[in-house]
């Protein structure tokens, strides 16, 4: 029989320990979404980050070690991204009835998103990197780690204000639209799909299936549209 | 289904390839989404093959930017610093481009008329 601390000390040389630890915490967060009926504020992925976390701290794991067994799932980002296409292929006809309102939301919806986070960032002493890593935090999670790493910043630090902010929009968009009166379901959609990606449009489906199919379309042409605006705001700001 | 995950491999590569051929600042892997979406609007039958695999992609996607998520830990230094700033500006910013967003579809579709 082998000593504890034997098998650990094999385990901790390859990558099974922890790819097999992130689609446990993973699945962990997923049931504890699930059991809250679906809770924006309880994100598995969040929960997930949580429970990773600790278990890196707890056991003295660097991250660069965690990631040499994450980063199988992590490679898939880059093809996910590109079935983006999918999706946005199958939703098109959306855009070819309501092309004007939802150009016109988009352009306003992304760039109020990506000027007024940087603005109140930088004026609160918010510079370098770290302002960099914001600007792409509207748009899906793939692209966004993509954007930040061409605009210089701090992908894992991205990843989490991804995060963040969608779980934001998800958690105020309901409330928000109704003090607005906003009732177009096509528009509380579309501006959640926009505004906070992928996570805003998961909530988006929930509540109503026009408002999720809108969602969708905004994450997928904002994805593209960031891509394209992020490096030339981000140059106003620096 | 392996076809299909070379098909999209295929246009992560060339957009990976273009991206830094022509110094973009555009990501490689969007260059191959808007490639993909043209090849689907050119061939729709193309869309009908790869839809299956695409929407086995993406049923987890959220499971995908975990590893990534995890590095924040690395930042607590950052986060130390700039956490109460970033927090406001998420917030704040999020919820501004929810109003903007909102407000402008529904202006421009009582101008053009469009109904739900």
């Amino acid at each position: 029989m082998t000593d504890l601390p034997d098998i650990w000390s094999y385990l901790r040389e390859g990558p099974l320990l922890w790819l097999t630890a992130t689609l446990v915490a993973y699945l962990a967060g997923d049931a504890a979404f699930r059991a809250v009926d679906r809770n924006p504020l309880v994100n598995p992925v969040l929960v997930a980050m949580i429970i990773l976390g600790l278990a890196l701290w707890s056991t003295g794991t660097p991250y660069a070690t965690y990631f040499e067994g994450a980063q199988f799932v992590h490679f898939m980002l880059g093809p996910a991204t590109v079935a983006l296409a999918g999706p946005l292929y199958e939703n098109l006809h959306h855009l070819r009835r309501t092309l004007v309102p939802m150009l016109g939301a988009l352009v306003v919806g992304s760039a109020v998103a990506v000027i007024s986070a940087l603005w109140i960032a930088r004026a609160l002493g918010v510079r370098g990197a770290t302002l960099a890593s914001l600007a792409p935090k509207s748009t899906t999670a793939p692209v966004a780690i993509g954007i930040s790493e061409a605009l210089g910043g701090l992908t894992t630090l991205t990843a989490a204000l991804v995060i963040l902010t969608g779980i934001i929009g998800a958690v105020l968009v309901t409330p928000l639209m109704n003090a607005l009166g906003i009732r177009d379901w096509r528009a509380r959609g579309f501006a959640v799909g926009v505004a906070a990606h992928g996570i805003g449009t998961a909530r988006a489906f929930q509540v109503n299936r026009t408002a999720g199919a809108f969602a969708g379309v905004g994450m997928g042409l904002n994805a593209l549209l960031t891509a394209l605006l992020a490096p030339y705001v981000l140059t106003l700001f620096r | 289904m392996i076809l299909n995950i070379t098909l999209i491999l295929l246009f992560q590569l060339a957009g990976e390839i273009a991206a830094r051929a022509f110094a973009l600042p555009v990501p490689g892997p969007v260059i191959g989404l808007a490639a993909l979406l043209a090849a689907f609007l050119l061939r729709p039958g193309l869309a009908r093959r790869v839809m299956p695999t695409a929407q086995g992609l993406l049923a987890h996607l959220s499971l995908l930017f975990v590893p990534a998520g995890v590095g924040v830990i690395s930042h607590a230094e950052v986060l130390g610093r700039d956490g109460a700033a970033l927090l406001a500006a998420l917030v704040a910013s999020t919820a501004l481009a929810l109003a903007a967003g909102a407000l402008t579809f529904v202006a421009l579709a009582r101008l053009a008329g469009t109904k739900e």
